[in-house]
């Protein structure tokens, strides 16, 4: 409390912040970047390791036998569907009952709000398969959930093949303290969110889907399983899901374990672990598997079907198998025998998942680096803004944190902030945000009559009025506090700055809190403009600097780093195309299953951006 | 002066109107900052229904309210919306008719110093000008008005907005200077929610002081004023409870109620500090501890009337915002209310020295609430910890904030009496320090 209170020491530290504030700013951006990269690197990070006691010192045999089977199970699956054209229900429902479960359908319907085109689909109409093994061992409070997806074309029918044979296998199995759940879904999330919506008697965005019925007990964790060829080289693991939730690292914890033991190649984001991270190219490769995890997370969308149980509160990854040119190849029985011990250990849960972390990201599968060491990469950008906040509250003068204490403050507290007017602060404030709302709503709303006027698809239309309002928004509401006050005054422009730093850097920190990567990124690009901009630097530079780390731009780059990431460049004409596609899907995700990406970029962010925008073209 | 005033209360009222109508009604009453167990409307309509039925309404522990209230809503429940916003909307007028009083008294008295030339000259800087204080009572009226804070919990229709009323009555008729209403709703918001008690203190110096009786022990005027006024609050708080029991027949509703506050039963986390410490206490010390946390609101009373004595109004507002960072379930109405009366120092502001970093750190805390509660209760990443965390900054923010309004206000006054130019033995400048 010395400090607070103390005015000479006060004085002293806040004259040093003040004068020193553009240096310490600079410092400051570039350790935070430092920081973000020095993550990757392995002697920084943490080796991953079982939390969980009931997971970990148990011992689990692996039997499953019926490999084989499966997949002939898989391509009986695949003969079905080609006849039905779609999800073959009633095969599904004969054979889950042969294999002693109990089997029930969920029907749903869905209409989207505009055509998707990246999965050719507007009305959709489908119908879930699951059936349930009962627990043997203990009162059915408590149950595991396995999924496959019902794909279209040729894909997955291996994932259901297996998914049978698990279930077949399971069912001759005495020690299950938990119900199983063997789930195929139809149109892959979609499906997921009715059934989970029916399953918790929630429904959070407007679907029509029939009641389940047939329920097990709580779900306390979830695998989703794809698998389109029948022998693999390896298995990727994907966690992001829904607004870059995560599930629990035990969770990933158990899957490397088991690759481990039964030697199964294992990936996360595709990438194999590397074993040189003493070289320049293994650091790259763990900075890049790290980078793709951080963008996967900040786009807020699930990354695979396992997406939306986070939301439930159920531990739940996807573990996809891939087939490539390495000779060395794993055969469906193993991945069974993975996947049995897998719900052998989660079978001997006691209580949930909760014992490791929830808030990391991982440079490769064996390693990860928890909330504690990142969080100060972003709390070195958000510093900033609060330094460049304490420094214009400094020079509005308002007796300002202990530099005048009191007494010399007397003849500038005449015209301290209140004397610009509270309504040349409102206005910017109110427009910026009306434009917020306009982006938001109309790109939706205004589709039909796009679609009439122009030789435009309505997935294109919304794309379109999306972008075309938030460039108008550029053009609009600059000056607009003229209109009531005349000029604008110095002390104007700085108490806007005050106002945008602050909602800014609260605004950052919630998002960060939630989904760090988003938090991050967009710390990253609008950080420099939020500190540096005022309505004394040359108009044309900074205004193309602006708009050049403005939100939008800051997706596209975010496009064309992923692509690059992932080792698919691509051109400047396809990576447009992308970016197009990108908004809509984030638009859908919106609307299907609550994604908050969207609303947060149209209705905090790129309004906070305009306020910016409008201390450039202050008058 | 009137006009603005009704259209702060038009604007004041079509907000809160257009909330009620709004999707953001139902989602409201469920923020734990906003309702405690104490005056969520859930739980009035609970009582309201047990009573209906012919069961004593304290029976089933959810009811926490006292027995007026509930024969209060028992006739106008069907008419919550119109009788909450009134709520606020009298508390408003009411603050604003006691400030505006309260700065005449204030001016007065500046006067007579100015002509008994008692100010140091180099002081006049810090006199306050008729023009700076026009505005003080419709910014007071304003600051409750259109506070987020007030606005959540009128929307929440929780019953602190009444208890805000209460308190507000009882500022307006002890500035008035009549004893008697001012006692009966000091009574009256004592039986509301205990705490208020201490607002006693201030009151009866206040009117001390307004009819120009000293305090000295040795004066019978001062005894016999003290015993009166005593007297009229104890009589008036022994009708209101006999007045229940005689309403339910019964005295359930002094434990459900005042034990109810007193013991903590109920540890929903809320904005307090309460909640996280006795979650994670060990039984055998909760007595003791509880015994600690009740103290200090009471606690602050002796010292602070001891050095606020002149300044009965600010003893109030301190006493305010002592009870609503230290009571037992503290809702955001309650910080709403003090806060009204931050426009009513605006001349301290010059002496404030964390202002910036306290409401910086105020606004974060309120916006990071409801996130750090996502990702405790929804998103199950977090944990309580996260959110305690945020409660004890948030009340740490509140403690500065109204411990850097106390210095401010007692450093005007040295500077009032001691000239403002302080200069050390040695002639340099010298600056005040609170140690």
């Amino acid at each position: 409390m010395g400090l607070l209170s103390d005015p000479n020491r006060r004085r002293a530290l806040t004259k040093l912040l003040t004068r020193l504030n553009a240096p310490i700013c600079v410092m400051c951006y570039l350790a935070g970047v430092a920081w973000f990269m020095g993550l990757a690197f392995e002697p920084f990070t943490l080796r991953t390791y079982m939390s969980e006691n009931a997971m970990g010192s148990t011992m689990v045999e692996e039997r499953f036998p019926a490999g084989e089977r499966a997949l002939a199970t898989g391509r009986e699956f695949a003969a079905h569907k080609k006849k039905v054209g779609g999800m073959p229900v009633d095969w599904l429902v004969k054979t889950m009952q042969s294999r002693g479960l109990e089997v029930f359908t969920q029907s749903f319907t869905r209409k989207l709000p505009f055509p998707d085109e990246n999965k050719e689909r507007y009305m959709v109409r489908g119908t879930n398969v699951y059936g349930i093994l009962r627990a043997p061992r203990a009162p059915r409070t408590e149950a595991l959930v396995l999924s496959a997806p019902c794909s279209e074309g040729n894909n997955n029918n291996q994932a259901v093949g297996l998914l049978l044979g698990l279930a077949q296998y399971f069912r001759s199995q005495i020690h299950w303290a938990k119900d199983i759940i063997f789930l195929v879904n139809e149109h892959d999330l979609i499906g997921m969110q009715a059934w989970l919506e029916g399953y918790h008697h929630t429904n959070t965005t407007g679907g029509d889907w029939s009641p389940l019925q047939g329920r097990g007990g709580s779900i306390q964790a979830a695998l989703s399983l794809e698998l389109s060829s029948d022998v693999i080289t390896s298995l990727d693991l994907v966690l992001e899901g829904l607004n870059g939730q995560l599930p629990n690292l035990d969770l990933a914890n158990l899957f490397y374990a088991f690759c481990q033991k039964i030697g199964v190649l294992c990936t996360i984001q595709g990438k194999l672990q590397r074993n040189d991270w003493d070289t320049t190219s293994g650091y790259s490769h763990a900075a890049q598997t790290m980078m793709l995890m951080v963008l996967k997370q900040a786009s807020g969308r699930p990354w695979g079907d396992h997406g939306l149980f986070l939301r439930y509160h159920i531990e739940a990854a996807s573990i996809r198998g891939i087939n490539s040119f390495r000779q060395y190849k794993t055969d469906t029985t193993t991945i069974g025998r993975l996947l049995e011990g897998m719900y052998r250990k989660l079978n001997n849960l006691l209580e949930r998942l909760h014992q490791s972390y929830f808030f990391y990201l991982m440079p490769s599968l064996s390693r990860f680096v928890s909330i504690g060491y990142y969080m100060p990469a972003f709390g070195l950008l958000a510093v900033i803004l609060l330094l460049r906040a304490l420094d214009l509250w400094v020079q509005l003068g308002a007796s300002p944190p202990g530099t005048e204490d009191g007494v010399a403050g007397g003849v500038q507290v005449s015209n301290g902030p209140s004397s610009p007017g509270v309504l040349s602060i409102l206005t910017p404030v109110v427009i910026s945000h009306m434009t917020g709302v306009a982006l938001y709503t109309l790109p939706i709303l205004s589709q039909e009559m796009a679609v009439q006027h122009f030789p435009v698809s309505e997935t294109e239309a919304v794309v379109l009025t999306a972008i075309a309002i938030y460039t108008a928004g550029l053009a609009l509401p600059h000056n607009t506090h003229r209109l009531l006050q005349g000029e604008g005054t110095e002390e104007g422009w700085r108490v806007l700055k005050l106002v945008a730093l602050l909602y800014l850097a609260v605004l950052l920190g919630c998002t960060a809190l939630i989904n760090f990567s988003l938090g991050f990124i967009l710390a990253l690009s609008l950080v420099p403009i939020a500190a540096f901009i005022t309505p004394h630097t040359p108009k044309a530079l900074s205004a193309a600097i602006m708009v050049l780390l403005s939100p939008g731009c800051t997706l596209l780059y975010c496009v064309f780093v992923f692509q690059e990431l992932q080792e698919t460049p691509v051109s400047l004409q396809d990576g447009w195309m992308l970016f197009l596609s990108v908004i809509s899907q984030g638009i859908l995700d919106h609307a299907l299953y609550g994604s908050l990406v969207y609303p947060l970029l149209a209705l905090l962010i790129y309004p906070c951006w305009l306020l910016l925008w409008n201390i450039l073209f202050w008058k | 002066m009137a006009a603005p005033l009704t259209l702060l209360l038009i604007v004041a009222v079509t907000i809160r109107a257009v909330l009620f109508r709004s999707s953001l009604a139902e989602l409201i009453p469920e923020r734990v900052e906003v309702v405690s167990p104490l005056n969520a409307w859930k739980r009035v309509v609970e009582g309201l229904a047990l009573l209906d039925l012919g069961v004593s309404p304290y029976a089933g522990d959810v009811f926490h309210e006292t027995p007026l209230i509930i024969y209060f809503f028992h006739f106008v429940s069907d008419y919550a919306e119109i009788v909450f916003m009134m709520a606020d909307a009298l508390t408003a007028v009411a603050l604003y008719l006691a400030v505006k009083d309260y700065n005449k008294t204030v001016f007065r008295k500046q006067k007579y110093a100015l002509e008994a030339e008692r100010y140091p000259l180099d002081c006049l800087e810090l006199i306050r000008t008729p023009k700076e204080m026009y505005y003080i009572p419709l910014k007071v009226a304003m600051f409750y008005l259109l506070n987020p804070f007030t606005i959540l919990s009128c929307v929440a229709k929780s019953t602190c907005g009444l208890n805000n009323a209460v308190i507000a009555l009882f500022i307006l008729c002890t500035v008035k200077g009549s004893s008697l209403m001012s006692a009966i709703f000091l009574a009256l918001a004592t039986y509301q929610s205990i705490y208020p008690l201490t607002l006693f203190a201030p009151a009866l110096l206040y009117l001390l002081q307004r009819l120009y009786i000293p305090v000295n022990w040795q004066r019978s005027s001062f005894w016999l004023f003290t015993t009166q006024y005593t007297f009229m609050y104890l009589g008036s708080l022994c009708v209101m409870v006999c007045l229940s029991f005689f309403l339910l027949s019964s005295w359930d509703f002094l434990s459900s109620v005042y034990g109810f506050i007193l013991s903590v039963p109920d540890l929903t986390p809320n904005i307090g500090l309460f909640w996280y410490f006795f979650a994670e206490m060990f039984e055998h010390f909760r007595l003791f501890f509880i015994c600690v946390f009740q103290i200090n609101v009471f606690f602050y009373t002796i010292p602070l009337s001891i050095k606020l004595k002149e300044h009965p109004i600010f003893l109030i507002f301190m006493q305010i915002a002592i009870i609503s960072i230290f009571k037992s379930y503290p809702t955001v109405g309650d910080i709403a209310l003090y806060m009204a009366f931050l426009p009513a120092w605006n001349h301290l502001y010059r002496f404030l020295r964390n202002i910036f970093l306290v409401s910086v750190v105020l606004l974060a805390c309120s916006t990071l609430f409801p996130v750090l509660w996502h990702l405790w209760i929804y998103a199950g990443s977090a944990n309580s910890n996260f959110y305690y965390a945020i409660t004890l900054l948030f009340n740490v923010a509140q403690i500065l904030l109204v411990s850097d309004y106390f210095y401010a206000y007692l450093r005007r006054e040295h500077h009032l009496t001691h000239g403002l130019y302080l200069k050390r033995k040695d002639g340099s400048e010298a600056t005040l320090v609170l140690k």
